[in-house]
Formats: C-alpha cells, structure tokens, sequence
C-alpha cells in the first residue's frame, strides 16, 4: 500500500489507536512561549504534575519582547509578568529558555530551525498556529492551544483525529525569481483554495517549483498553511533540507545516520493517494498585494482591487465578506493597486523575517532613501539573523535608507509588544495575517513579499517590483 | 471540567463569516496569566468605540441576548491564531455552544478542551436557526436542538461527547496509557535536543 509523507510520520508516532476514535500521538519536539503557555504551567502546579520530557522541549521569548533597547525597563507591566512567569516556569520545571538576553533568541518558528532543533520526519508542536513553518523540513508540525501545551508537557502525546491530505502541486518556473517570490506562491495558492480549502487537511508542498525553493523560501510557503486553513503544511526533505541542518548548535550527533534514514524514508510514495489536489503553474505568478482583510483577498500588482461581485462569484457571503473588508480598509473598488499610498513598511515576521529576506529587501533598499511620508521598520527573526545580517552590512544599507533596525520578535505582525499601527495607518507588511486589527487597532494592514515592502517604503505606494531598479 | 448539561436558552444571531480569533479576543488582552476575566474583553473592537463605549448596533450589546448560551454564527468560525484565549472569553462571557456551518481546526479543537460545544449544521439549518427568537432546548445527549414542536439532529464525535457529558480530563485519561507511552518512548529512535 503506498502511504503519503504525512502517512508515513504518522505512522511511526502513533502511541495509541483505536477505531473510529483519535489516536495518541507521540510529540518529539515542543516550542514554548510566553503568550500561551502561563495557564497551561499553572494546570501541572495544580495537579501536582511534571513536565514528562523536559529535554524535548524549549522555551523563548518573542511576542511581547521590545525591539528597541533592551537593557531600558520595560513599559508594559503585564507583558514584563508574562515574561517573568515563563523564566520562572522554565526554572521550575527544567526547560532550557533561550531568554530576552540570549543569542539565541528569537521568534521560535526561525529559532527551531536556525538551531537545529527541528528535524525531518519529527513531530512539532508549539502553542502557535505558525508552527506549521516548521513543515518546511518534512516534518509533522502545528499549531495548538494552551490545553494542549499543558497536555504536550504532561504526557508528550497529544490525541489527534487523523487529518487528511491535501496535494499543493507546484510546476513550471517563476519567470523573475527575485522579483516573484515564495510568499507570491503560497497568497496566489490562498487566493485560489480560500481561508478554509485546507481545513481538516495537512498540506504537501510537491513539484519542482517547490524543489526549486531554498530553504528559507520553502519556510514562507508551510508558515502560511495555516491562512489556508491547514493546522500543518509539509514539504520532503531533500539534500538543501540536510545541509541546511547540518553543524547547527543542537543538531543530532548521529546527524549522518539520521540523513541515510530521512533520504530512504521521508517522501511520498509514487502514486500516492492524497483526499485533495490542487496544482497551480508559478510562471503565471506576479507580486501579490492583499487588499482586505483575510489573506485570500489578494490581486497581483498590475491589477486592480476587485468589486466585491467580482470577488464574491455569486457567493452571498463572499460578496458580504469583501465589502466590509473595503469599508475596514477605506478602498474603492476598481482602484490601481499601485495607486495605494502607504505610511508604515515592516519587514519582519515568522513568515519573511530570515536571512535572505532581509538580503533581498537591502538588494532593493541599497542606496536609496525611503518615502517622507513613509516610516519604516526592519525586525529580524531573531538575535541570530540579526547578528549574521549585520556582518554583512545590511543593517548599514537599510539605516542609511532611514528605516529603523530592530531587537528581533514578533513585533507588528500582531502587536503585543510597543510596535502598533495607529488608527487609519495603512501598512505594507510582510507578516501573515491582514484581519482588522491584527496590527493595531483600526491600522490597515496589506500583505507583500520582502522585496514589494522594500520597494513601497521607497516609492510610498506599490509598486510592481519587477520593474525596479 | 463540570459535565456538560441541557440547555435552554435563545440564540444569538451573529451572521459573520471568517471570524478569526484576533477579533474574538484581540491582543492586547492576551497578557492575562489566568483563564478567567477575558469574557470583558470579547469582540472588543466591535463591541466597543475608540472611547470604550458599547457600540449600539453591535449584537452582543443588545439586552434581548444578554443570557443567550448560544452563539449561532457563519462560515470557518475561529480561524487565524491557535490563542485559546477565545474559546476562554466566549465561555467566560456566557456562550457554551457554537454553531457553524464550519469551524477552523485548532478553535474547533480548543472548544472541547474547555466544556464549550461547536456543533457544525448544514446553512439550511442555520438560517432556520437564525430565525428563531424563542428558547430552544439544546441535547447532547440525544444530539437534538429542539425548538417548539420541530428539531434539529446535529453529528458529533462520539469520544468527544462522552468526555463532554462526563467532563472528563483529558490528560488524567491519558495518564492511564502510561504504559504504551513508555514502551514507544524504548522504541523510538529521536534524540534528545540537548544531548
């Protein structure tokens, strides 16, 4: 019988199984954070219960931290207790937690792989629907809730209904490669299945359009799984996956062996069965810019915003759905997308905020000043990207452009920290999520790759980034 | 978790689609370290203006719904971030059932984990249930939403009702499996992340 990828990890970490009912699963790595883990902490205090598997499990700090300087108290006194409850949680119960001082901080869907902590063919969880990242390395990885942190850190299980599969064929090749990026590919495919065509279904990226794709790349696609609806996105382990793993501070000691096992085991058997299909041709691909407030509302650059009926085809709901959405971000329809003007950039996010996200934007950047009307931000993924970008003398390109060079976190993709839009700021963000809100309250929010951001702080509206120069 | 009872209640109609949970309970409210208290906070950019007042137009401010243990709702309720804090403002503040035509995955999963019901319905039903302004008697054990003399059948998982219906803990019952958990654990091959 041929099995899928996701089949096949499934299989092997099935603990418990019985018919017709979930089956217990067994958690090989476990990322914390402060958001959603106090409650769950709190939960083992109560009963009397321990963390199962400490050395399974880390812990970081990046939704509320500050990006400015760190070594200022922080303003916020409920996001400095959350802090501190994690450091004392982590003291408490034996977790290793790479803390706000650490060099190995940062948000923990770029840390997991930078350190080598995610692996091919493992399970992954983290209190974090972006956890679906992390299936970039073929490996099972999602987001939970904080029941289920607790859960993960009682027993290392977790009972799941088996999903189903979804095959997201990618074929041909991108036409301008640094122009039309990973994160025009995964809105495009959004923009076409819609916020719930993966719904109760894990997502295996397949073709040579997705070989193609480094690593990095291959991060920004499975991140955005879950806009998609899909708790987990994956794509097979090949030869960039293992080198990109290997001498990392915490990869395996039997690293060799373990890539002789992935080569041989972690790919879907020809003629695979998958409950789902959808291919979809990169050569046709533009730049995407979102111009509502869900990730499916998406047009390519050269094109206009659509007419709610446009959008909806005949679905009620649909049209209902993009009308309000163009109310919430005070657009016409029928207006050029290069015609927006912006007044907020950020460059940063699980989804683009890695090395070569910031390489790509700093291509566009160098030598240029930003937009007057225009203030602009660049966070990286973590201390560590931070670190490797500035030895490289982006941050020097991007401060001389008069963006701000930031302390590494989630930041403004969803504005826990000091870092909001006002109301009525329109933004090109590189995050995932463009819902009200999301950034700040009453701030508008459009979703572009690195290099759309880069070029729209320069500009001060869109512009198609394939004729830039 | 207290065991899962009979309801009588009215229905709040909250016609939306691709409600994700940054509007159910939006960030600024996720620094709490307890699960009690979000109930004040759901809906908060709809429910109230710039000045914190309750915006009149918005359904959970009319006082016809003040009780209501129902939230009948549209299209993937609950998508976008995996924050239980959701699932902890809608129970807090009153609601222990949802209905949709579908839910997202990981909302949809946290419900059960805190004694709160998503009963996924046909959009047949749904707009019939959207209509009714009388109580109606929700069942879980008979899988029945009753109102006047008709009733609406709802599909459930049938592990899921039980722990429902008995208020289970779920890692209690899988404590019992420590026994397989440790034989899978002399099997395995993953190495620890620290070795």
């Amino acid at each position: 019988m041929t099995e899928t990828l996701f089949e096949k990890i499934w299989n092997s970490h099935i603990v418990v199984e019985k018919e017709n009912e979930p089956s217990l699963i067994y958690i090989d790595r476990h990322l914390v954070h402060e958001v959603t883990s106090p409650q769950a902490f709190d939960g083992l205090r109560v009963n009397h219960r321990k963390v199962r598997r400490p050395e399974l499990t880390v812990a970081t700090i990046d939704h509320n931290v500050p990006t400015t300087d760190r070594s200022l108290p922080m303003i916020d006194e409920t996001s400095s207790t959350q802090i501190k409850t994690l450091e004392k949680n982590c003291k408490d119960f034996g977790i290793k937690l790479f803390g706000i001082n650490d060099p190995n901080q940062g948000i923990v869907h770029v840390i997991g792989p930078q350190l080598g902590i995610t692996l091919p063919g493992s399970t992954i969880v983290c209190g974090d629907s972006h956890t679906s990242t992390q299936g970039a390395f073929g490996a099972f990885a999602f987001g939970i809730g904080t029941s289920e942190v607790e859960h993960t850190l009682a027993t290392q299980t977790l009972w799941l209904e088996k999903p189903k599969t979804f095959e997201i064929l990618a074929t041909g090749k991108r036409k301008n490669p640094f122009a039309v990026t990973s994160k025009d590919i995964i809105l495009s495919i959004i923009k076409k299945i819609g916020t719930n065509g993966g719904t109760g279904h894990v997502l295996e990226y397949r073709g040579d359009a997705i070989s193609d794709l480094s690593m990095e790349q291959r991060m920004t696609i499975c991140n955005m799984s879950i806009e998609a609806g899909s708790r987990a996105g994956l794509i097979a382990p090949d030869e960039k996956t293992f080198d990109y793993i290997n001498n990392r501070e915490y990869t395996p000691k039997n690293y060799d062996d373990l890539v002789e096992d992935w080569k041989n085991n972690l790919m879907s058997d020809s003629n695979s069965k998958f409950d789902k299909r959808f291919t979809i041709d990169v050569e046709k691909i533009e730049p995407q810019v979102s111009w509502g407030t869900n990730p499916a509302m998406v047009s390519d650059v050269t094109d206009k915003i659509p007419t709610p009926e446009e959008f909806g085809q005949n679905n009620e709901i649909q049209i209902e759905s993009a009308k309000k959405a163009l109310a919430y971000m005070d657009l016409e329809p029928e207006t050029l997308i290069t015609e927006i003007p912006i007044d907020r950039v950020f460059i940063g996010s699980c989804t683009n905020a890695r090395l070569e996200d910031l390489i790509d934007a700093a291509t566009i950047v160098k030598g240029k000043v930003i937009n007057s009307n225009v203030s602009a931000m660049v966070v990286p993924g973590s201390q560590m990207v931070k670190h490797e970008a500035e030895k490289l003398g982006l941050d020097k390109i991007f401060k001389d452009a008069n963006f701000e060079w930031r302390e590494s976190g989630c930041s403004m993709c969803l504005g826990m920290n000091p870092d909001i839009l006002k109301p009525g700021e329109r933004c090109a963000s590189t995050s995932n999520r463009n819902f009200e809100g999301r950034q700040g309250s009453g701030g508008q929010t459009h979703l572009v790759s690195p290099v759309m951001a880069a070029a729209a702080a320069i500009a001060g509206h869109f512009v198609d980034v394939r004729d830039w120069s | 978790m207290k065991p899962f009872s009979k309801i009588n209640s009215i229905v709040t109609p909250f016609d939306k689609a691709n409600v994700d949970t940054d509007q159910i309970i939006p960030k600024q409210f996720l620094k709490l370290i307890t699960k009690s208290g979000f109930g004040k906070f759901l809906f908060y950019d709809w429910r109230f203006d710039h000045n914190g007042q309750p915006k009149g137009d918005f359904i959970l401010n009319d006082p016809t719904y003040k009780d209501s243990k129902i939230l009948i709702t549209n299209e993937n309720f609950g998508c976008g971030s995996s924050r239980e804090h959701a699932v902890w403002a809608l129970k807090d503040f009153g609601f222990s059932v949802i209905i949709s035509p579908s839910f997202a995955d990981i909302f949809y999963s946290n419900c059960f984990k805190n004694g709160v019901l998503p009963i996924i319905l046909d959009i047949k039903n749904i707009k019939k249930l959207l209509e009714i302004r009388d109580e109606v008697e929700l069942d879980l054990n008979s899988q029945k939403i009753i109102f006047g003399n008709e009733f609406i059948n709802f599909e459930i998982d049938s592990h899921r009702k039980i722990r429902l219906l008995e208020g289970l803990d779920d890692i209690d019952l899988t404590l019992k499996e420590d026994q397989k958990i440790e034989n899978f654990e002399k099997n395995s091959s993953i190495a620890s992340i620290f070795e």
